[in-house]
């Protein structure tokens, strides 16, 4: 029996609205009430001036297994997120082949459990192939373990296919996570459409191409009264559409990542393409925009959308280079910088509730909370901690990522899965 | 003397307006040289030129080669067809291949913006942007500004209107850059769906009728409609183009009498420009061509110089 006390940390659960400086007892890969600590031998570890939050959930990541080994592995990639604070993530299936069959699900799962430090949660694919043309087999691949649909990296154009999707998906109470783009009115686009795209000559991915999927979603998710979430939120108008059907009830969701918060369009000046993803970065009015949604919860999610590319594969001319970038290992340190510290958006209990009990709810995993009797997936967060960005000690097999060099305040310490500590700073 | 450090040319954004003025007196210089009997300067003797075109050309191909045997180099043209990029060789790898043959120069034409910029940034090679996508052809512009200064005897002052596809438009970008550094007002003049408003923070004016500027304005520059791009619907059809924005002699007689006629070429006859217009004495379109192997010539010469530095 493997005890531990994480001992004076300031507990911060979200789930049970706690925030206090107290003991969290793991006992055998559970939480424990810490007052049947007495007696016990357990291995102690020092919380002082730390926060323990749940294990922290990211569930937008892409671990390119099977198929595109070279970017990312499961395991490189559960190590990154154990490195980032994560307990958890939730991969999507744009992989070669796709997640679209309860056999490469079962493989996801068996990898996971062979080489992953972390708790791996596969979704499986809306359609066939993400060709957006025929419904996968959901049902055989609710059965083998996915938590949630998705096309990601492509969306269903047909809105006819995508109403079946949701009505079929509520049978097994899957949600739909979405990809918002509208392929007619993006085209080629490689950048956000503005005057900096104009003045660069490089062709526009209009903010209105997300906006109208989302204001679908939206229809859809009324009529057919299935959860959909909408990914990588970057265009002011699309907070502002969620806003409004929120707060008619509709269920709908939405998630943020923090390169659309850190960083707008004019980045692309320099032709470096890791600024190049996916919804693009866009202007500083939509940087406040969705700094207002995730402050007035309009945004219920952060997440990563950590999309790992070969450099030979980035270092090419920008429109033909492949759109994203590296998230797990800076996230939390982005959010923590620029949330908490820089602009006090939100204070830190909500922080970590949109990184556990918001995505856990949506996926309806049995964690994200530090109750008795969960799993013991524990994030110990320093807050306060300066340290810099260094894409070379990533544990990712990429390094695409636009954030080298930078100084963050606050990063995780510790990440603890299932009791066991699987890193620590 | 103004010094020039640039071993590379790829985007007129980055000059001042010193180091433009000098490539046009530079230019001024080298085509003093093509009227004389002997064309050809030894200036780069013994340096290799490659004309790396990943995008179809003639005119500027050739303006490029004519410039560079004038200053004595070799020449090799590599285009697309018989380009490694086709068997999926990367623009890098090509590229690091002709350095490592010790190409001296390379004139790069590509579809994607920003490219030039990519290979100036990995090779010590001089790169010289013969058209990066729809970002900047700066040689292009520096023979529209050379053209102007020579006919109109200044740049500072004058309001040129630039007509077409601006949206797609290498040519327009890179001479709204070198028009504005050199004190021109520029007016872009076009469709709304290729002439958006975005592009008035580059500190130009829009406007989507022709007949507002055709009495103010000392220089039109038509660009050429260009079909192979027209990936949409952007406007209805060429002859809907042409009565909306087409250069017709009943709008060439509203210009200023001495007011230049410019267009980068290859023309559509009687789709942005009347044919006759085209052929008067108000239309200084081969004058451009001429001039373009004066100014190439300058910025090979600039280019070159600096590497050794």
């Amino acid at each position: 029996m493997i005890t531990t006390l994480l001992r004076n940390g300031r507990v911060i659960d979200p789930a049970n609205q706690r925030d206090e400086i107290a003991d969290v007892l793991l006992v055998d890969g559970r939480i424990a009430d810490p007052a049947t600590a007495h007696g016990k031998k357990f291995e102690e570890i020092d919380c002082t001036g730390l926060v323990v939050a749940p294990g922290l959930i990211d569930i937008h990541v892409h671990f390119r297994e099977p198929g595109q080994s070279a970017k990312e592995t499961i395991g490189s990639g559960a190590k990154a997120a154990a490195a980032g604070g994560f307990t958890s993530v939730v991969c999507m299936p744009n992989t070669s082949p796709a997640i679209d069959s309860a056999s490469v699900v079962g493989w996801v799962k068996d990898k996971a459990r062979a080489e992953a430090c972390v708790n791996v949660f596969p979704t499986g694919a809306i359609t066939k192939g993400i060709a957006g043309e025929e419904l996968a087999p959901i049902g055989a691949m609710f059965k083998a373990g996915i938590v949630a649909l998705t096309d990601d990296g492509r969306c269903v154009q047909n809105h006819e296919l995508m109403r079946r999707a949701l009505e079929y998906a509520r049978m097994f109470d899957l949600p739909i996570m979405d990809h918002c783009q509208d392929y007619n009115l993006v085209g080629k686009g490689v950048m956000h459409e503005g005057p900096t795209s104009a003045a660069l000559g490089l062709e526009g991915w209009p903010s209105v191409g997300e906006e109208i999927i989302v204001q679908r979603n939206a229809q859809l998710a009324e009529l057919t009264g299935t959860p959909v979430h909408c990914q990588h939120l970057s265009a002011a108008g699309s907070v502002r559409i969620l806003r409004r059907v929120r707060a008619r009830g509709i269920p709908i969701t939405g998630e943020v990542c923090p390169h659309h918060i850190a960083l707008t369009d004019e980045s692309v000046r320099a032709f470096d393409t890791n600024y190049k993803m996916n919804p693009p970065l866009r202007t500083a009015h939509d940087v406040d925009a969705l700094l207002e949604g995730i402050a007035d919860g309009t945004v219920t999610i952060l997440a990563s959308d950590h999309a790992p590319h070969c450099a030979f594969e980035k270092e090419v001319e920008f429109d033909m280079a492949p759109f994203g970038i590296l998230g797990l290992e800076t996230e939390l340190g982005l959010f923590l910088d620029i949330l908490i510290h820089k602009k006090k958006v939100i204070d830190l209990p909500r922080l970590i509730e949109l990184y556990t009990l918001n995505p856990a709810r949506l996926l309806k995993l049995d964690r994200g909370t530090l109750s008795v009797g969960a799993p013991a997936d524990v994030t110990l967060i320093n807050p306060g901690l300066e340290w810099t960005v260094d894409k070379e000690t990533s544990f990712s097999r990429s390094r695409n990522t636009p954030f080298h060099g930078w100084e963050l305040k606050g990063r995780a310490v510790r990440t603890i899965v299932a009791g066991k500590t699987v890193w620590a700073v | 003397m103004i010094a020039w450090n640039r071993k590379d040319l790829v985007a007129l954004e980055d000059l001042t307006p010193a180091e433009i003025n000098h490539i046009l007196d530079t230019a001024a210089a080298f085509k003093q040289v093509g009227t004389r009997d002997i064309k050809k300067v030894p200036s780069l003797r013994g340096q290799t030129l490659v004309n790396f075109f990943v995008e179809a050309s003639t005119r500027t191909r050739t303006s490029f080669e004519l410039a560079a045997v004038r200053l004595s180099a070799d020449v090799v043209n590599i285009s697309v067809s018989t380009s490694s990029l086709t068997k999926g060789e990367t623009l890098k790898d090509t590229a690091l291949n002709l350095q490592a043959l010790h190409s001296d120069i390379i004139v790069l034409r590509h579809s994607s913006a920003g490219a030039a910029k990519f290979l100036a940034e990995r090779l010590e090679a001089s790169v010289i942007n013969a058209g990066d996508g729809s970002h900047e052809h700066p040689t292009q512009a520096l023979l529209d500004t050379f053209t102007i200064r020579e006919k109109l005897g200044r740049v500072a002052g004058l309001h040129v209107a630039i007509i077409g596809d601006i949206l797609f438009s290498r040519v327009a970008r890179s001479n709204i850059h070198a028009l504005l550094k050199l004190g021109a007002r520029v007016t872009l003049v076009g469709p709304s769906t290729l002439v958006p408003r975005e592009f008035e923070r580059m500190g130009v004016a829009v406007t989507h009728r022709i007949d507002d500027v055709l009495e103010e304005v000392d220089v039109v520059n038509l660009l050429r409609i260009q079909h192979e791009r027209q990936r949409q619907e952007y406007f209805p059809s060429l002859g809907e183009y042409t009565a909306l924005f087409g250069l017709t002699k009943e709008r060439a007689a509203r210009l200023k009498p001495n007011a230049l006629i410019m267009h980068p070429g290859p023309i559509n006859r009687g789709v942005e420009i009347d044919s006759d217009i085209a052929d008067s004495g108000r239309s200084v379109i081969l004058d451009q061509v001429t001039n373009g192997l004066a100014v190439r010539m300058a910025v090979l010469y600039l280019c070159a110089g600096a590497r050794g530095k």
